[in-house]
């Protein structure tokens, strides 16, 4: 196979940012594509060239598929790199790059397909022994499927969409009257939302604590880069994320780990993958939830934790290269937290807050990392998703990556813009959060009662 | 006749729907009271509805369905 010369990203933002950067330092010429409202982007700075792939609106530039190829010929770009987000999973999009004889860095479009289908993906978990929750065998496809399944799950139990992801199209539900009740309408919405109308269940698992595992798979062989910690949510929004999950028992630890590349090497794997569980603290019982088979805004933990550059590695992967690693090198050292910066004003229920950052001052020094699109003068565009940088911080432990953290979010001072800044100052103080005594519910519960601390 | 316009108070994505397969909230030579939605806008992936601050009637949109929108931009101009 032939060495990526030429790589297009189609994506924007931080993540953009970083591929270049990930393709710069392997000798790979950049391409960014870029929407009318990107045009001054610091990606578009950065790459070697641009090209323009459309208006502001996202389903005109970012999500279009014929825009991004045509964008590809033009650059005469040999690999297109999908960032997280946008296309990142759609597997059509996969199918037209290879079509168009150009590298999809990603796993084949077959996989993501499986993987986007969360129904088949339990079934391939249940196959390769990975506990899931329990839930629906498969699709529900009658009412009377639907109650059968939830009464042998018991209440209250998840109405989830086969096609969906992000916690897009969940419904809980309590008892049956409220299942025959939102079935339909759940069907309906998936079918509006994602084009397909397929729904199954789930049991919830309450109190549980969001534990992920990266892995990197070269199509044959698949290797793990231990987990993340991600409970921390807003909205099924990720707010702070860790590496390792450091409440974890070591036997757990290896366990789920060995889960997740059986199931990865249950689909042959290509590229870098999470797999993402649930894991209930109590009983020590976790169960896989789904897969995103793309890199994810929060790889940099897992960067610093194994010393690993996972965008790099997925590059290499993609242009034909075996994995370099094997498991036994691979060791999980120290401890690191991100925190995802948004323009957004916690003050005001989190409002967006988009506009021109008239002062930048961004944190540095030992153990500091921030991964950004921002520059001073930049104005960041109201169209998109409203991340504009993550702060990450490593330290020998826990406590000190937490001291770390906040003496680095000190030092931060982005004038022009409401940031989630201060929200992340009040979470490192917080005596919860230090103790690690948490799980997905927690912040939201978190924000209701500190609201006015926020101010 | 006095005409007004109502202004969009955030930039992003207008749209003249409250969802991609339902009718438009308003048309044009709808008669609007004040607080009743006209649109929606979307900035950094939330949806915010824009409201009428007085009553009127709809003579033109100003701006059409999923265009980009500036904060202080009108949408519609209203006549008494």
């Amino acid at each position: 196979m032939a060495t990526i010369k030429t790589l297009l990203i189609a994506n924007r933002g931080e993540i953009a940012v970083r591929i270049i950067r990930a393709a710069r330092e392997l000798g790979i010429r950049t391409v960014q594509a870029y929407s009318d409202a990107d045009a001054n982007s610091l990606a578009v700075k950065l790459a070697d060239v641009a090209v323009n792939i459309g208006p502001p609106q996202a389903s005109k530039s970012y999500l279009s598929i014929a825009a991004i190829l045509a964008a590809a010929r033009e650059s005469e770009a040999d690999a297109v790199h999908p960032g997280y987000g946008f296309l990142a999973e759609n597997a059509d999009f996969a199918d037209a790059v290879e079509a168009a004889s150009l590298i999809f860095v990603g796993p084949p479009g077959s996989v993501i397909r499986l993987m986007g289908d969360k129904a088949a993906a339990r079934e391939i978990a249940a196959k390769a022994g990975v506990p899931t929750v329990p839930g629906s065998d498969g699709r529900i496809d009658t009412p009377e499927d639907a109650r059968e399944a939830a009464s042998r799950l018991g209440y209250p139990v998840m109405i989830k969409a086969a096609a969906g992801g992000g916690g897009r199209g969940i419904r809980i539900v309590n008892d049956r009257a409220e299942l025959d009740r939102l079935v339909p309408q759940a069907s309906v919405e998936a079918k509006t939302a994602f084009g397909d109308g397929g729904l199954y269940l789930e049991k919830l698992v309450e109190r549980a604590r969001h534990i992920e595992v990266q892995v990197l798979g070269d199509g044959r062989d698949v290797v793990h880069l231990y987990e993340r910690e991600c409970s921390l949510q807003r909205r099924r929004q990720k707010v702070w994320e860790e590496a390792p999950a450091a409440h974890l028992p070591d036997e757990i630890r290896a366990r789920l780990c060995a889960c997740a590349v059986e199931l990865a090497r249950a689909v042959s794997y290509r590229g870098a993958g999470t797999l993402e569980f649930l894991y209930d603290e109590t009983t020590r019982d976790f169960y896989f939830i789904e897969m995103n088979t793309r890199i994810q805004v929060e790889h940099p933990v897992t960067e610093f934790v194994t010393g690993v550059d996972l965008v790099r590695e997925m590059i290499k992967i993609a242009g034909g290269e075996p994995l370099g690693l094997r498991q036994a090198d691979i060791r999980c050292v120290g401890h690191s937290i991100e925190c995802r910066i948004n323009a957004e004003d916690p003050a005001m229920g989190f409002m967006p807050s988009p506009g021109i950052v008239s002062g930048l001052r961004v944190p540095s020094g030992p153990g500091v990392r921030f991964d950004s699109m921002l520059y001073a003068g930049y104005a960041v565009p109201p169209f998109y998703d409203s991340l504009i940088g993550k702060l990450i911080v490593w330290d020998e432990s826990r406590a000190a990556a937490i001291e770390r953290l906040r003496r680095a979010l000190g030092e931060f001072e982005i004038d022009g813009l409401k940031t989630t800044i201060g929200l992340h100052e009040a979470l490192a103080l917080d005596a919860d959060v230090r103790a690690l005594r948490f799980d997905t519910k927690f912040l939201e519960r978190w924000i209701e009662t500190n609201a006015s601390h926020l101010a | 006749m006095a005409t007004k316009q109502i202004i969009s108070p955030l930039p992003g994505t207008f749209y003249r729907r409250p969802a991609p397969d339902s009718p438009p909230f308003k048309a044009e030579g709808d008669r609007i009271a004040a607080g009743d939605a006209i649109g929606l806008v979307e900035v950094m992936k939330s949806f915010h509805e824009i409201k009428a601050q007085f009553a009127g009637k709809i003579v033109k949109f100003l701006i059409d369905n999923e265009e980009p929108i500036m904060a202080g931009q009108p949408i519609a101009d209203v006549e008494d």
